[in-house]
């Protein structure tokens, strides 16, 4: 049972993610979770100012609960089944986001740069979670889904508008690492 | 009873995100650098598995697991929605290196700025609520 304390392989992890959707649909729903974004919008009292936000939301509930679920995992695996929870990237890619000011690289599970408290005080770091964010929230709900909704959910359902959606998602992904990134950090 | 179903689905994809690493802001960076296997064998290996499974499901007409029905609603014909949306997602999840499930899962982990971008997020899906007759679809 020691591999459950080490960072799961590729070929665990995948088939892991496949059983999660199977499920979801054996329980008729679905595996798609950017939609709860919208749920909280409306919890929030949104439909007051947009249709789009005009709908039964209890009818969302039970994603609501995947959710849930999702923290308690969070909290579970880096509690209870991690040793240490640092992420042994590429030795390049340490590096090269060395180079980038990323000192934690090879050495965390995140950044320290932008997920310790100190970024409350760093404006910088700040203003990278927000427009980073926003922009996860904005395009998820413009493209109809996200990673889990497009590249599991749609792209296993042979869907070709979850396709499109996946090569938006890396050309975007590429044009920030590639363009962006040299002139922020 | 239903409850505690979507519960328990919930926490094995939570800790499926945090141990697989996709919830880690490196490896997706490390993705985009087409430095590692890791993310694409994830992602490959349950696309591979996904196909089969709900091709499976619609060929064989299983039913779910209350006897019912299991329906799969195709998505609306379009190219500017999806190829811009995805861009603007594509953007966003190399930055904040965080989708929509692990923003929640990272929370659990005791990751608090990420609550930044959790509520960053909800101001984008609000923003879009509110532009979306004016959006190309």
């Amino acid at each position: 049972m020691d591999w459950i304390f080490e960072p799961w392989p590729w070929y665990v992890s995948g088939p892991m993610i496949a059983f999660i959707m199977f499920l979801l649909i054996m329980v008729g729903k679905s595996f798609g979770m950017s939609s709860n974004l919208r749920t909280m919008c409306t919890i929030c009292g949104a439909g007051n100012k947009a249709e789009f936000f005009k709908f039964d939301w209890k009818s969302q509930k039970w994603n609501l609960v995947v959710v849930l679920g999702a923290i308690i995992g969070g909290f579970i695996a880096s509690n209870y089944l991690s040793n240490d929870a640092m992420v042994a990237i590429n030795p390049n890619t340490v590096e090269d986001l060395k180079s980038l000011g990323f000192e934690s690289a090879g050495s965390a599970y995140l950044p320290t740069e932008l997920f310790d408290f100190a970024v409350f005080s760093d404006i910088k770091g700040l203003l990278v979670l927000v427009v980073g964010g926003f922009l996860v929230g904005f395009g998820a709900r413009y493209a109809g889904g996200c990673t889990s909704g497009h590249a599991i959910s749609g792209l296993s359902d042979l869907q070709l508008p979850s396709l499109i959606a996946v090569v938006g998602f890396f050309l975007g992904g590429l044009i920030m690492i590639h363009l962006i990134f040299p002139l922020i950090f | 009873m239903r409850t505690l179903v979507y519960l328990i689905i919930g926490i094995v994809f939570g800790i499926t995100m945090f141990k697989s690493e996709a919830a880690s802001w490196f490896r997706i960076y490390e993705m985009f650098k087409f430095e590692s296997f890791h993310m694409y064998g994830i992602i490959g290996s349950a696309l591979v598995l996904g196909i089969i499974v709900v091709q499976g499901i619609k060929r064989l007409r299983v039913k779910s697991f209350y006897g019912e029905d299991i329906s799969f609603c195709p998505k609306n014909k379009s190219v500017a929605r999806y190829l811009i949306g995805g861009i603007f997602f594509g953007l966003g999840w190399a930055l904040a290196g965080a989708c929509p499930g692990p923003m929640f899962t990272l929370i659990g982990a005791g990751f608090l700025p990420m609550l930044v971008v959790i509520v960053a997020a909800l101001l984008g899906t609000y923003i879009y609520g509110l532009l979306r007759d004016k959006l190309p679809h």
